[in-house]
């Protein structure tokens, strides 16, 4: 029921992990590239630590900013088990890209819930399509850990039919100079692991 | 023709330029904080200001306006019960340069403590109503609610929600466009005061505007009639005729964007030209409701929640009930992989100074009035030490309260350092003067951090970005009257334990400041990251109950994540064998 020609790119993490700078590339590149573009994040309470979501919709014409349940072509996760909790939005064909960052939850440490030890063999379970990158590990040997966010999103690049200059320009519009040459490395890191 | 990807407050904000507005205030509240951010990008040629709290904010802008200057005050939902005094007599008064309150609300409670439904308060106080779908029309609607309030010398109330305020779309950009009429207030007290006299006028005056209205609103751009087939004919306004549009492709829809004074005309002509009318709105039923009083039969609350916010698979789900069949979410049978996946709630963040009052409260048997802020995270595991939140400045008034009760336990009011100043100090004054034995403990970190770190009169700056005089609050509780106030570095968990441990054990009241700046705005390491020394640990557990994220329990020795600690060195206070030393420096950047 959803609008034709509809793209929906699902970006999820835990507060702090750099999801809104992911969620405003890749708008600007959708818009870079022609498209209606509508998105969606979290602020405030949610931020502090927590789950987070970030909705990206573009296309000829989109209607509402956030993703319905089993529509997208992408579900990006900068965290093993938070790929899991959003697992519903992602199309029956479509693809589960997945940092294999580890970050344990308040509620583990206190003892009240368990970390799953099993988290990869899940994610492969659930995720028919599922490309697992070592986005931390990646974006410490650049020497900047914040830019796993950039390696994960390079990453996903690979699987929307956006051009290299596109993303290259939305990375141009929205990443701080200082920090553009990083991540410009962070997100062809990224792609590379998407061939 | 420029056109850029805006999020409806950054959206809100460049209309509010373009309008010519000249004085744009408010007080930080999710989802509307982003406005006034916005805006100061404006200085050069808008003031703005975060005024203490959003009654004085709309009490600034009502000034402004009447010395005719264009105004933009901004707030959630719930600031608008704390402006809610001066709107409905400024609606009486009426205004001179546009004024528009932009008032955000929080469908669905993503970070508040109620949804309550701004529309009733247009109708409440009888000013329009604009609502936006999305950043383009949230832009729009800006610069026409500046149009309308000068038209009709009347507030205008621009209601956003979470998804329009955080969603992101293109707006096409203009030109900004001032004022002709210069600034300057022209006496005319029957106008401006309403003492009973005038007011019965102002209140004959004010109907009058709506009549005026209701003839315009009906033929408004802003309110359209888009045929298509006739079977279904759907009525919608802001988020939700997004949602309407994508679930029900092919029906016909009444879009109001302009949505009080009603158009009754205008619901009337579309109503009769469809055979069945559903009313798609989020929250309460307010247009549905009108619509029945016209007379006219539909379909809205049956079928579309009430409760909570609206989504494209939530009306998915009404879509089928309309249609009398079962409600087919997809993917909704839980998979056994995600049903025991650890909850991931908010956090107090690694190193936050909060924390260890939580720590050393959770020593005492005390109840704990808590209030609005980061630290209302302090009421969960494992730090357990908030026991009631009401609203902004609660905090104070109510352990105020309880100890006049003669509640068995001592009571501890706990505040922010912004929460004070919006509104804890009239609670402390009325303890001080009223000769009550509650603590009260400012969390003071040094800015307004839950909504993202905005400036407030204790923090020495302002929007402008001029450097001030910081209030002090341990000389407001002094000038309020309370005797006892003593002022706490957070990271010394003993004093804190000490100073805590007389003032709930003192009959007397007492005022406990506690300040450090908060680390991630303050976005500098507190010492150097730590690391546990296995051979040393015993694995007791103690430093799990601080409920640092940087620190991982959950079986074992805990460990820390160096990407996280801030070397605050709590854990190390609280740990029993010296398990926690200096580790590698493990952050780059």
């Amino acid at each position: 029921m959803t609008e034709q020609g509809v793209t929906s790119v699902v970006l999820v993490g835990v507060g702090g992990q750099g999801i809104l700078l992911g969620s405003e590339i890749i708008a600007e590149a959708a818009l870079l590239a022609g498209f209606e573009v509508k998105t969606n994040e979290v602020h405030g309470m949610a931020q502090r630590g927590g789950s987070v979501i970030a909705q990206i919709r573009y296309g000829r014409e989109v209607f509402g900013p956030l993703v319905p349940v089993g529509s997208a072509q992408v579900l990006a996760s900068l965290e093993k088990i938070e790929a899991l909790r959003f697992h519903r939005f992602l199309a029956p064909d479509g693809v589960a890209v997945v940092s294999k960052q580890e970050i344990v939850p308040v509620t583990v440490s206190g003892g009240k819930a368990t970390y799953p030890q099993d988290a990869d063999q899940r994610l492969e379970r659930v995720f028919p399509r599922l490309l697992c990158v070592d986005a931390l590990e990646i974006a410490e040997r650049l020497g900047s850990p914040r830019s796993a966010n950039v390696v994960v999103l390079g990453a996903l690049s690979g699987y929307l039919a956006l051009d290299n200059a596109i993303w290259e320009e939305a990375m141009r519009l929205r990443v701080k100079p200082q920090f553009l040459d990083v991540n410009l490395q962070a997100f062809s890191a990224g792609q590379e692991l998407a061939r | 023709m420029e056109k850029k990807i805006l999020s409806g407050n950054e959206a809100i904000a460049r209309g509010a330029y373009e309008a010519g507005v000249n004085l744009a205030v408010g007080y930080p509240g999710t989802p509307s904080t982003e406005i006034l951010e916005n805006m100061s990008r404006f200085k050069d040629e808008v003031y703005c200001e975060w005024s203490p709290n959003e009654k004085v904010a709309f009490e600034v802008a009502a000034g402004a306006s009447l010395s005719a200057a264009r105004c933009l005050v901004t707030m959630k939902h719930v600031g608008l019960n704390v402006a809610a005094d001066p709107l409905m007599t400024l609606a009486y008064t009426g205004v001179v340069g546009g004024f528009v309150a932009c008032v955000a609300d929080d469908p669905g409670m993503h970070s508040s403590q109620n949804e309550q439904d701004t529309r009733h308060f247009a109708r409440f106080a009888k000013v329009p109503l604009l609502e936006p779908s999305d950043s383009q029309e949230a832009y729009d609607f800006m610069k026409l609610g500046i149009e309308l309030s000068e038209k009709f010398t009347i507030p205008v109330i621009l209601r956003s929600t979470t998804r329009i305020s955080h969603s992101r779309g293109q707006v096409v950009l203009g030109k900004r466009q001032e004022a002709e009429r210069p600034i300057g207030f022209e006496k005319d007290p029957p106008r401006f005061v309403p003492v009973p006299v005038w007011g019965r006028k102002m209140r004959i005056r004010l109907e009058e505007k709506l009549e005026k209205m209701r003839a315009l609103v009906n033929r408004h751009p802003a309110n359209r009639i888009e045929w298509r087939e006739r079977k279904l004919g759907i009525v919608a306004s802001g988020i939700a005729y997004q949602y309407a549009r994508e679930v029900f492709p092919e029906a016909s829809v009444l879009k109001l964007g302009w949505s009080f004074p009603f158009a009754d005309d205008l619901i009337r002509e579309f109503c009769s030209g469809v055979e069945q009318v559903l009313v798609v709105e989020e929250l309460e039923d307010i247009l549905e409701e009108h619509i029945r009083a016209l007379g006219i039969d539909c379909i809205g609350k049956e079928v579309v929640p009430a409760i909570g916010e609206l989504s494209t698979d939530v009306l998915l789900a009404s879509r089928a009930r309309l249609e009398g069949r079962q409600a087919t979410e997809p993917q909704t049978s839980v998979l056994p992989e995600v049903e025991d996946l650890p909850a991931r709630p908010p956090v107090l963040c690694a190193g936050c100074p909060h924390r260890a009052v939580f720590y050393a409260l959770g020593r005492f048997d005390v109840v704990v009035t808590g209030d609005i802020g980061c630290y209302s995270l302090g009421t969960f595991d494992p730090l357990n030490r908030i026991d009631t939140i009401l609203c902004m400045g609660g905090g104070v008034s109510m352990a105020h309260g309880m100890d006049r009760a003669g509640d068995p336990r001592p009571v501890v009011g706990i505040v922010g350092d912004s929460t004070f100043f919006h509104s804890g100090i009239t609670g402390l004054l009325d303890i001080a003067y009223n000769r009550g034995g509650s603590t009260t403990i400012v969390l003071d970190n040094r800015t307004t951090a839950m909504t993202g770190h905005q400036c407030n009169p204790g923090t020495g700056t302002t929007l402008m970005g001029e450097k001030v005089q910081a209030a002090s609050i341990e000389a407001i509780g002094k000038a309020c009257g309370i005797e006892n106030v003593v002022t706490l570095d957070p990271y010394k968990m003993e004093d804190c334990m000490d100073v805590l441990k007389q003032a709930i054990e003192s009959p007397e009241a007492w005022l406990i400041v506690v300040r450090a700046a908060c680390p991630l705005h303050a976005r500098k390491k507190l010492g150097s990251t730590l690391r546990v020394d296995e051979g040393r640990c015993i694995a007791c557990g103690k430093c799990l109950n601080l409920g640092c994220p940087a620190i991982e329990g959950g079986g074992g020795k805990p460990r820390v994540n160096p990407l996280l600690c801030s070397g605050c060195g709590m854990c190390r206070q609280v740990c029993p064998v010296d398990a926690f030393v200096d580790g590698e420096e493990a952050c780059h950047d």
